[in-house]
């Protein structure tokens, strides 16, 4: 940990550094089109705190995006409709709930699998099939027709994260749950042990490393589908319309405050399933 | 009335057959016909149902509609395929998993960079990277540059991150091996370690082979010129189009799975020595 600090730390300056350098650059076209304009003449210090302050730059500044984000989760009301916690909210709910039902599909499918044969040859082919499709293209069709159906609101957006979110988990469940080998498959049946005990004692603690692996996965996956649901409902709330909405009115610092926060969202559900996966296998012994 | 009792024959004939079939010894044929049954036996029942019940098309076309749309769309679907598939994420795939490999080799190296951005790499490789469509549509245009410039963003770290940890597979036991060989690094490079690290190079290959597609069309929600396949979709399901957007959806799928399909190709050429493909075989 303390080995890999510096390192990380030097990418991170360096990255910092590219983007203010690269905010110069992209956004010095602007300041000199508004500098001919005015007819005056840009000395460099002038040029670079011109492009490091516009309003509606190519490239915001890392100080831009960090006042932008202050300003909209921290200075406004929770339940505002500019505040970033609360489109944060919106996104994290529709998350959360695919990520729950892709789980719980995903594992039972994977249970199907292992213990049926004809299941496991007739679906697993089609599982792997359908994350070849690329399935994000459906959903403005899914969220419009569940819509016309008067399914409107959360659930559309679920099933987008449920879709995304079950592969990863079937995919990592069936192998865990294959994990165990015969030897110790035999010592089960030498206790006599029944088919449900086999499950529930051995096949399912053994695959639970492979589960929360598959879960970090599917958190991910699940958040870009609700991402992504949020953009043809319109625009009307969750970060995915901040994205779509920035984007209709070149409003690039609300883009990159919403990017920024999908990101740090991201980054802490992720971690949240690490602390979980850890303290969980610690108890089981296995780590 | 007719068209329910049908979806349930299709239904339970199918069902018998596909646990008939799977009594059998394992075969390739087998592991091929089970699943293809299993697929037409759906589309079966999505026919009799949508028929039975009568529902409206603009929520759910049959699939024989969405076939007779797709023979007599063939051109539009062409022009989208170029422009998307073609254009957009073949481009975006070479280019971003190109440099990943390369900045991969650069990154084994130097121990000082690959101690620093591996770690961010691995962080970033988690992010809704799709996020940065917008930006990169604003930057790069609307036509299919700006789709490519997605499509590397998306691809880049998961190829970044797998080839790294693959040039880390060969162990210590085959590197003194071609240490007392006397191979210079680069040998060890081209003939040890770039192999062993083949069948984690084609696991981040084929993850961003879906990811390419997905994020060219996720880049056309932003903006792009009157083609492409993203755009169609949109502009269908605005028109309640929906057979079209289906037909669309059959070419992805197509154009997604094939795609796979040939890298997992490529991957068994070339890491014919891997247990994983040794044991496929037989």
């Amino acid at each position: 940990m303390r080995q890999a600090f510096v390192p990380v730390l030097t990418v991170v300056v360096a990255i910092f550094a590219i983007w203010y350098v690269a905010a110069i650059f992209l956004n010095s076209a602007w300041a000199y089109d508004k500098a001919k304009r005015a007819d005056v003449t840009l000395s460099t210090s002038q040029l670079i705190s011109d492009t490091w302050s516009q309003d509606k730059p190519k490239l915001p500044a890392p100080h831009q995006v960090g006042r932008e984000i202050w300003k909209t989760t921290v200075e406004k009301k929770i339940t505002s409709k500019r505040s970033l916690i609360y489109h944060s909210w919106i996104t994290l709910s529709a998350t959360l709930l695919g990520f729950a039902m892709g789980t719980v599909f995903g594992t039972l499918l994977a249970v199907g699998i292992v213990y049926n044969r004809t299941m496991d040859m007739s679906v697993m082919p089609w599982v792997i099939t359908s994350q070849t499709i690329p399935i994000l293209a459906v959903a403005p069709m899914i969220i419009v027709v569940l819509n016309a159906v008067g399914i409107s609101g959360l659930l559309p957006k679920a099933m987008i994260s449920m879709y995304l979110s079950f592969f990863p988990v079937v995919v990592g469940m069936v192998k865990g749950l294959r994990s165990p080998d015969l030897m110790q498959l035999d010592q089960m049946r030498t206790w006599n042990a029944s088919s449900a005990q086999t499950f529930w004692r051995l096949r399912l603690p053994s695959s639970m490393p492979y589960f929360f692996t598959s879960l970090k996965i599917a958190m991910a996956a699940s958040l870009v589908g609700a991402i992504v649901g949020e953009l043809p409902t319109g625009a009307v709330a969750g970060l995915g319309a901040r994205l779509l909405a920035g984007s209709y009115y070149g409003q690039t610092i609300q883009i990159w405050s919403a990017l920024i926060m999908a990101a740090a969202l991201a980054a802490s559900l992720v971690a949240i399933i690490g602390v979980v996966q850890r303290v969980m296998l610690r108890r089981m012994g296995m780590s | 009335m007719g068209w329910l009792i049908f979806a349930v024959v299709i239904w339970i004939a199918g069902w018998m057959l596909n646990v008939r079939l799977s009594q059998l010894p394992k075969s390739r044929l087998l592991s091929l016909i089970v699943p293809v049954i299993f697929g037409l036996t759906l589309i079966g029942i999505w026919e009799g149902i949508v028929r039975g019940f009568e529902i409206s098309p603009i929520l759910l076309p049959t699939p024989s509609a969405i076939a007779i749309r797709f023979a007599h769309s063939t051109s539009i679907l062409w022009v989208d395929f170029v422009q998307t598939v073609i254009k957009g994420a073949l481009s975006g795939y070479v280019i971003g998993c190109g440099s990943a490999f390369l900045l991969a080799i650069a990154m084994d190296r130097f121990d000082f960079l690959k101690r620093g951005l591996l770690p961010v790499g691995n962080f970033v490789a988690a992010l809704p990277i799709v996020g940065m469509a917008p930006i990169l549509v604003m930057w790069f245009g609307f036509d299919w540059q700006s789709k490519a410039a997605v499509v590397v963003v998306m691809v880049f770290f998961p190829v970044l991150v797998n080839t790294v940890q693959g040039l880390q597979a060969s162990d210590a036991m085959q590197r003194d091996l071609m240490h007392t060989y006397g191979a210079s690094k680069w040998t060890t490079l081209i003939k040890l370690r770039l192999p062993a690290a083949m069948p984690f190079i084609f696991n981040g290959l084929k993850i961003a082979s879906t990811l390419a597609l997905i994020g060219a069309i996720v880049a056309e929600f932003f903006g792009s010129p009157i083609r492409g396949m993203g755009f169609r979709i949109s502009t269908s399901v605005g028109q309640l189009a929906l057979d079209l957007v289906w037909a669309e959806i059959v070419v992805a799928a197509i154009a997604g799975s094939t795609f796979y399909g040939a890298i997992a190709l490529i991957e068994k050429a070339v890491t014919f020595w891997h247990p994983s493909q040794r044991g496929r075989a037989n």
